[in-house]
């Protein structure tokens, strides 16, 4: 029953958000809540540097989010609760979010999700991965 | 004596709450997902709760980096709906159940499980999405849920996570509980979360309905051995927002036993493909 991050490493394309994740993302993912208030998200929108500025982040962490890069920022300790909130303030859907990580276009991911998503067979191990693409 | 008379799970996605709060319901992608509630709410309002346990993740929105409990029961009065990043939902505020609140919180922790206890949180999608699907949206002229309900938040955002097993008990707990107050309510437990869903990285998107279906099968005919199922099972196989199904074994545990010794009757049970990122599951289970 236990079960330690490690276990999880050998899943393809997944970050486990532990307690190591977020302290290494507390700066990032205290910003993102910060967008929970209207009067913070009209000042994020109006100077994106400058409201970043005010939060305990790295410059990577902070950079990442200026190029919503979702996948970056999950790196980095972030976490998918907390990043929706960007694209909330955005006003983009979460759906449209969680597609651009994926690299497939916004129609292509909607399309597979309404033929029933992306199927479990072939997604389960990292060495299927690596062996569809040759590494 | 308060008695534990139903429980009842449900996949709780934002998308859904959206649909009914921008009056989308009726579109063709959402159609069939509220259709598949449909004879649930028939069924609620034969069989009204006095009080609804509601066993939920928060989605770093009451609980944020600073402080993550692993079981949070509300004991307030009331819970504001949250503003998410996209203003509040349109819905209205949840009346708590204070009294039953302190009485569980008290039998439980005293029973070896340490609740952390909330007087005050706003409370998310997690929480008001399944309110919406079960009870109907409230109309402007009579705004209110149709009964209180008591908050129960399941840290699955921040590993590690509890284990299964240990939701289990704690639904087990909670009956116990339920059954010692002293006044005569009719208590449901409602799980939510799930099902399948990944929502980060290049494998977002994923999707498991056989995982799914044998989830549903197994938390309703042998529990034991879907709170045996590790975290790195659901994760694989069911996603990385997959480990949200771990709070319908709380649900699963406050059902009472039946005397037969058989599974639970199954009074509706409804999956479907997709909500937005996410499979949608249901169970309504009757001892």
């Amino acid at each position: 029953m236990t079960t330690h991050s490690a276990d999880f490493a050998d899943i393809p394309g997944t970050v486990l958000f532990d307690a190591q994740q977020s302290r290494k993302g507390y700066g990032l993912n205290q910003f993102c809540m910060s967008l929970m208030k209207p009067a913070n998200r009209e000042r994020f929108k109006a100077d994106e540097a400058a409201y970043l500025a005010e939060w305990p982040m790295s410059d990577e962490q902070r950079q990442a989010v200026r190029d919503r890069d979702m996948n970056r920022c999950l790196a980095l300790g972030g976490n998918v609760y907390f990043l929706v909130k960007i694209a909330a303030t955005d006003g983009i859907s979460v759906q449209q979010m969680v597609g651009r990580m994926t690299g497939m276009s916004e129609a292509d991911y909607r399309d597979m999700m309404l033929r029933g998503g992306r199927p479990i067979e072939g997604n389960r191990y990292q060495h299927e991965w690596s062996q569809r693409s040759g590494a | 004596m308060a008695h534990v008379s139903a429980s009842i799970y449900t996949s709780h996605v934002p998308a859904i709450g959206a649909a009914l709060d921008h009056g989308r319901a009726a579109e063709p992608y959402w159609a069939p997902v509220f259709a598949g509630y449909e004879a649930s709410r028939a069924w609620l309002r034969e069989n009204p709760p006095d009080v609804v346990v509601l066993v939920f993740n928060d989605h770093a929105t009451a609980f944020g980096p600073d402080l993550v409990p692993t079981f949070a029961i509300g004991t307030g009065a009331s819970y504001a709906p949250a503003d998410e990043g996209w203003g509040a939902r349109p819905v209205p505020v949840v009346q708590g159940h204070p009294e039953l609140a302190a009485h569980i919180a008290q039998s439980v922790i005293q029973d070896d499980f340490d609740l952390t206890l909330v007087n005050r949180m706003d409370v998310d999608h997690g929480l008001t999405v399944p309110l919406s699907l079960l009870f109907g949206q409230p109309s402007a002229d009579d705004f209110h849920w149709p009964c209180p309900v008591i908050p129960l938040a399941v840290n699955v955002v921040q590993y590690p996570v509890p284990s299964g097993r240990r939701c289990l008990a704690l639904g087990r707990a909670i009956r116990k509980a339920v059954e010692s107050y002293g006044e005569d309510l009719n208590v449901q437990v409602w799980g939510t979360g799930g099902m399948s869903h990944q929502l980060q990285g290049p494998r977002a998107g994923l999707i498991n309905p056989v995982f799914d279906h044998a989830f549903m099968d197994m938390l309703t005919t042998v529990p034991e051995a879907a709170a045996a199922i590790p975290h790195v099972d659901y994760v694989r196989e069911a996603g990385s927002e997959g480990i949200e199904l771990v709070m319908w074994l709380v649900a699963r545990g406050a059902m009472p036993e039946r005397a037969d010794g058989r599974a639970p009757t199954c009074v509706h049970r409804f999956y479907h493909v997709p909500a937005s990122n996410t499979a949608v599951g249901h169970l309504v289970l009757t001892p």
